[in-house]
């Protein structure tokens, strides 16, 4: 009987130990959680600081040096007063160039993979060809431009920096119009086959029509991204401190100068460089944001 | 195809002078007309690890809050901040590194390093060199600011296919969030998650502007100091090859632009691979 009894009374020690050990382990495994949730949080406000502080400083700094001149005068030679006239214009010419040049092949291009071969042979090379030219290094497609372009022609030239440009956004606007092609439901075409529309109607004003904003946002992606691109232009348009509109010499343009000014230890071209910053960040989010509600309309 | 053929032809007279010697080799003397990548090449894999072992738990981090803690009408205004980070054009971040966070740096972090650790072995070392703010350590850091938004979307997007069934089976056995988080989330997008962060490294590694302006743009490799000056493959090419001269010097330029397409194809192609291979396990389970 007593035995019994404190076989019962032990399992009970026992119980209220696992209890307690249970316990333990539940409290620290809610501190482990809680500690990994704060962490978490903390990423979060460590990202949206940089953020936050990089604006700030471009904002601060870029309205200091921001002037009516901006607008109208040429690049100035060390310490004395002029503009980003000459830049804006040259940036200007060669992003909207390149985007005319590069979103044609890329639409052509997104609607092939997407409708006519999307599963044959030559599309997945094709695809896989466009993945490694979407995150190549900038600068190596401007030494590509150069080593084909610019040694043939022995200057350096708008053009060379427009086809560099292009290049950039080809690849860009391919995998948004194919993204965005294959998003249109089967149904939509299919009934347009059933009655009796060629294939080349079909995609032209049913399925390019349903899927017109998804394009258009790649188009103004891949525009923001040429845009603030430094790298392919330094050895292809290089750098002119007079305005040009002559694709065959060399152009200057907005990101390329604010390097150079930044750069050099002059006062006046480092603030002239912030009001460049300020324009350019402004321009690139502004477009950002653009597509972004343009989307965002279509869902 | 075309690329790599051309530049494989520009880089011939530096490929025919030092094959493959040119990786190991570190002088880099345009006046001798000498030349060789290593210092480069190390300046550009050190910046890039330095920005992953940052950006990879921060990104991590982000993704978690953007799906787990978040709440729904914060999600979104949130994700497109993060993406804009990624907008913000590259030289926007060096001109900022150089003029407002260099500075910042070299007195808050670097000097209190510096004053800490001098004498230290290996930590001394690392941390020797001038703290002006500029070189390895700072280019690092910005190369991951630059990269954290690439991984937290690729990551998010991952996070977010796992199966819904799989999260709430482990909620009710009493996992916690981290635990689910941890312990069936991350296994079941392993290979999504490193897809990831090899994009993000091959971002990182293709990344010139804004490493031209805060890496200082020294050819040493004298000390593996993280606050000594440097160079890598891009910031070489973004300074010199506008002004090398026709001939060796030019083609040696080519010739790093070479080794540098070949890094990030390899890394690039690997990602791709983990991420089709993501894709056809999500084909199969449902």
């Amino acid at each position: 009987m007593s035995a019994v009894l404190k076989s019962t009374s032990a399992q009970l020690v026992e119980k209220q130990n696992n209890e307690a050990t249970r316990l333990a382990k539940f409290a620290k495994r809610k501190l482990v959680n809680r500690i990994a949730l704060v962490l978490s949080l903390g990423a979060m406000l460590f990202g949206l600081f940089w953020l936050a502080w990089i604006l700030w400083e471009t904002l601060r700094l870029g309205l200091a040096g921001l002037s009516i001149a901006a607008f109208t005068q040429m690049t100035p030679p060390p310490n004395e007063v002029g503009g980003l006239a000459n830049a804006l214009w040259g940036s200007f010419l060669m992003v909207m160039l390149a985007a005319c040049i590069g979103t044609p092949i890329g639409i052509m291009a997104g609607i092939y993979l997407a409708e006519y071969g999307s599963k044959s042979r030559l599309a997945s090379v094709t695809r896989f060809v466009n993945d490694i030219l979407l995150s190549a290094p900038s600068i190596v497609i401007g030494l590509f431009v150069y080593a084909v372009v610019v040694t043939r022609f022995k200057s350096f030239s708008g053009m060379a920096g427009v086809l560099a440009l292009a290049l950039i956004v080809i690849p860009v606007v391919i995998r948004t119009t194919e993204n965005m092609l294959s998003l249109v439901p089967a149904g939509l075409r299919e009934a347009a086959y059933a009655l009796g529309s060629p294939k080349w109607k079909v995609i032209l004003s049913i399925t390019l029509r349903a899927s017109r904003a998804g394009v258009v946002t790649g188009i103004l992606l891949a525009v923001a991204r040429i845009s603030g691109e430094t790298a392919p232009l330094l050895f292809t348009a290089l750098s002119n401190q007079f305005w040009t509109s002559n694709l065959g010499e060399p152009m200057a343009s907005l990101p390329v100068t604010i390097f150079k000014f930044a750069m050099s230890p002059y006062e006046n071209w480092q603030q002239l460089a912030w009001a460049g910053v300020l324009i350019i960040t402004v321009a690139v989010l502004g477009l950002n944001i653009l597509a972004r509600v343009l989307t965002r309309n279509k869902q | 195809m075309g690329i790599l053929l051309s530049l494989v032809m520009g880089a011939w007279p530096a490929i025919e002078k030092y094959g493959l010697g040119f990786l190991t080799s570190s002088t880099w003397d345009p006046v001798k007309n000498d030349y060789g990548g290593l210092v480069m090449i190390y300046g550009t894999v050190s910046t890039s690890l330095i920005a992953l072992l940052i950006a990879v738990p921060v990104s991590f981090g982000i993704a978690l809050f953007l799906t787990e803690l978040s709440p729904a009408w914060l999600k979104r205004p949130l994700g497109t901040a993060i993406e804009l980070l990624a907008a913000v054009p590259s030289i926007v971040y060096g001109m900022w590194g150089l003029l407002v966070f260099g500075p910042i740096l070299a007195k808050y972090v670097q000097q209190p390093l510096q004053a800490a650790f001098s004498g230290v072995p290996v930590i001394g070392a690392l941390v020797s060199g001038p703290p002006v703010g500029i070189g390895i350590l700072s280019a690092g850091i910005i190369l991951a600011i630059m990269i954290i938004p690439f991984i937290a979307s690729v990551m998010r997007d991952v996070f977010e296919v796992t199966p819904p069934l799989l999260k709430e089976s482990a909620y009710a056995l009493g996992a916690t969030t981290w635990e689910v988080m941890w312990k069936v989330v991350l296994p079941y997008t392993k290979a999504g998650v490193v897809g990831g962060i090899m994009l993000g490294l091959g971002r990182a590694i293709g990344e010139t502007m804004a490493i031209t302006f805060v890496i200082g743009n020294m050819n040493q490799l004298d000390s593996i100091s993280l606050f000594q000056a440097a160079n890598s493959i891009t910031s070489a090419l973004a300074n010199e090859f506008a002004e090398a001269g026709e001939g060796l010097h030019q083609a040696s330029l080519i010739y790093l632009g070479l080794v540098l397409f070949f890094i990030t194809f390899i890394v690039l192609s690997f990602s791709k691979l983990l991420l089709s291979q993501l894709k056809k396990s999500e084909g199969t389970a449902s």
